[in-house]
């Protein structure tokens, strides 16, 4: 059996190819081999969605996240409510409640104005649903051509709460619950039928939503028993199913039954030959949980609208660390890896 | 999606198992080649090795699209790209490595190549950028030609003269004839492509089990349809006969779809050579696009090098493609070959068997098998 997952290959091709910025082994071997040797400190090594670092007192969580999604509006939301929700999901995933968070735009000449304006007033409202400030904010222009309309950077501070002690991928232990907020792909799905070029309609739209007010309960009555969270934005939960597995040299064992996707992104998913386990979502968040707790966060998140659907999906293991395996509906196992690349679908 | 999940209950997949167990003769080893990549990777998949007894073996074939193009026409079809051009493909193809790079780095590097779901597509690009040359990959066996052929009348049809096809169709006989007549070749039993089974029929395989006493079974892509197709090919060997079965009836008519078969025909022919990776110069196993359809030919519109490049010494694609090697038997398999740096195009594709093995199988989590 081998136990070490070849993750920490080498970037070796001379130019930046889509697959650097899809989340998969491409994006890691990018950081690992260019961004950490560079830069690296304490909170960098994380690689978690956010620094946690002490003020005083406090404990504060720091992240930020760029918006280059396209088209910037499609069913369920906007370029605008991803920028909110994505850093405010980001501060969750630390434990955090998120205060402040920040707005850079970088505008392409001869944006439309009316485009504009529904995108700064979704960022108002989901702002106001994640009960977050926009305190700073930068504006840029660059020439026509050189932009796709409209990108955004937010970055966003949060408090820690302070039932996070044992909170972080490297506090994963054998014979932890692991959760899902709810079900999985379907931000990735409603995008990749928004941009039109597949000819398949379905109803489904993004699944974008601030995870700040649950992710608040849960950590206020059981956080101490959280031992970590991400959202499974690119790549999917099979992406963040295997960052987890690698920091923590454990192994994750999950069930295809268990997981639960929606009618219409399993069956777009069949029909493109994607798999669901490696579609982004935008509003949902994987929780680890000590082993006996599950039941209990499961109760605390159902309480909220957007958590509805939250389940429990499998739970840490001493067998193959590294590496995670999914049960198959069929009796079967199989190795869910790192996507390589873009997720592409299949022709015949 | 009950329509789906029926197929792949665990129930019914015990209970063939059983029966599959019962009907092997004992001390018999059974090696049977599934020659089609959407087999494989559902093989990988759904963990189907695990309701097999030891003596039945699965071996990959020749099946996936994408495997079998050879070095050479990756480096033609960059090249075609580098000019003046929108150059549009089926995604699997980006990453696919050529002799030094991948159209992925082709379009990194500035060409402009757009990822495509059906030949329409680049058709569709074609009549809303008649200021440039829209030129299409077409790669497949009989199941993608036909989308191909449409595509050719359409553009006649429609008299376009920035349209044409590189065209790489190939068949889907000459590679098993070629591997059952290879040295040492220890194939059994064929599971049929289902889909490539739908253009052209079940029959086209009964010369497979007339020459060379083989069974075929037509077989779906769910779990479910596999295991059956096991079961079909044990039970001929129980029964102690040979023929071609259709187990995928529900969407496979025995002799095909005719127009279909009659829109590949009537736009292209059998080229007398075409190379293959790893298996070599096969006779008349590639289709060219006919003279009628000429201009929309990219063989004809462009200066095409016709590169010939030898395979990388240390891939064993050719073997693995032959059912001779099972995958994670390649020298270079895990180790200077991976999904991410590929030197073999096994490994590219997810139906490639190298990448469905790397992806799913490379290690039983449980004993057993």
């Amino acid at each position: 059996m081998q136990n070490v997952q070849e993750n920490s290959s080498k970037y070796s091709n001379k130019i930046i190819t889509m697959a650097a910025g899809a989340g998969g082994k491409t994006s890691k071997a990018l950081i690992s081999s260019l961004i950490l040797p560079a830069l690296s400190n304490d909170y960098l090594e994380e690689l978690g969605d956010g620094a946690v670092f002490s003020l005083g007192a406090d404990k504060l969580a720091f992240t930020t996240d760029s918006f280059v999604v396209s088209p910037l509006f499609f069913p369920g939301g906007s370029i605008g409510d991803l920028a909110v929700n994505g850093t405010v999901n980001d501060l969750a995933a630390c434990g955090a409640r998120p205060l402040v968070i920040s707005l850079a735009l970088i505008l392409e000449e001869g944006f439309w104005l009316e485009s504009l304006e529904r995108i700064v007033r979704s960022i108002q409202e989901a702002a106001n649903k994640a009960g977050v400030k926009i305190v700073t904010g930068d504006t840029k222009v660059v020439e026509r051509g050189k932009g796709d309309g409209c990108y955004i950077n937010t970055s966003g501070i949060g408090i820690v709460n302070e039932n996070a002690v044992s909170l972080g991928p490297s506090k994963i232990l054998a014979e932890d619950e692991i959760l899902i907020t709810g079900p999985i792909g379907d931000h990735g799905t409603t995008i990749m039928l928004a941009r039109g070029d597949l000819g398949i309609t379905a109803d489904i739209s993004s699944d974008t939503a601030s995870l700040a007010d649950p992710i608040a309960a849960v950590m206020e009555q059981c956080g101490k028993a959280v031992h970590a969270m991400r959202d499974p934005t690119r790549g999917g939960l099979a992406t963040v199913l295997n960052e987890m597995a690698e920091s923590s040299k454990v192994g994750i064992e999950i069930a295809e039954t268990d997981v639960p996707v929606r009618q219409e992104v399993r069956a777009v998913s069949e029909l493109l030959g994607i798999d669901p386990l490696y579609i982004a979502s935008e509003g949902r968040m994987v929780i680890f949980a000590e082993s006996g707790y599950g039941n209990q966060i499961l109760d605390i998140l159902r309480t909220f609208p957007q958590c509805q659907d939250a389940a429990l999906i499998g739970k840490a293991v001493d067998l193959h660390p590294g590496f995670v395996v999914e049960k198959t509906i069929f009796g079967g196992e199989r190795i869910i890896d790192l996507l390589v690349g873009d997720p592409l679908p299949r022709i015949c | 999606m009950k329509y789906v999940d029926e197929y792949r209950g665990k129930t019914h997949a015990l209970a063939l198992a059983e029966e599959i167990e019962k009907l092997c003769i004992p001390g018999k080893e059974y090696k049977i080649m599934e020659i089609c990549g959407g087999h494989t990777h559902a093989i990988y998949k759904y963990g189907i090795e695990k309701y097999l007894p030891e003596q039945i073996k699965l071996v990959h074939g020749p099946g996936c699209p994408v495997c079998v193009i050879p070095l050479g026409r990756v480096d033609d079809a960059i090249s075609i790209s580098l000019g003046e051009v929108i150059f549009t493909c089926f995604g699997d193809m980006l990453r696919v490595p050529g002799n030094k790079r991948s159209l992925s780095d082709a379009k990194a590097q500035g060409s402009d190549i757009r990822v495509v779901y059906s030949p329409l597509d680049a058709l569709d690009i074609a009549q809303k950028n008649r200021d440039k040359q829209v030129v299409f990959l077409a790669i497949g066996f009989e199941t993608t030609a036909p989308s191909t052929a449409i595509a050719l009348k359409q553009a006649k049809a429609l008299g376009l003269t920035n349209f044409s096809i590189f065209c790489n169709h190939v068949t889907i006989i000459p590679p098993l004839v070629s591997i059952l007549e290879s040295e040492d070749s220890q194939i059994d039993a064929f599971i049929g492509p289902g889909h490539v089974a739908a253009v052209v029929g079940c029959q086209i395989f009964e010369q497979i089990t007339a020459r060379y006493s083989k069974p075929v079974v037509v077989s779906g892509f769910e779990p479910l349809d596999i295991l059956q197709s096991v079961y079909m090919i044990i039970k001929q060997f129980h029964d102690d006969v040979r023929a071609v079965e259709n187990q995928y009836s529900r969407v496979v008519p025995y002799y095909g779809n005719q127009a279909a078969i009659e829109a590949i025909n009537s736009t292209m022919e059998v080229r007398p050579y075409f190379e293959w990776r790893g298996l070599g110069t096969i006779e008349n196993s590639g289709l060219k696009i006919r003279d009628d359809y000429g201009e929309f030919d990219a063989e004809n519109r462009f200066t095409i090098p016709g590169i010939k490049v030898s395979e990388p010494r240390a891939c064993q694609c050719g073997q693995v493609l032959q059912g001779k090697i099972m995958p994670n038997e390649c020298r270079v398999f895990g180790k200077a070959c991976t999904p991410e740096k590929p030197i073999g195009t096994c490994m590219v594709s997810s139906e490639g068997a190298c990448a469905a093995y790397y992806n799913y199988g490379r290690f039983q989590v449980t004993a057993g098998r």
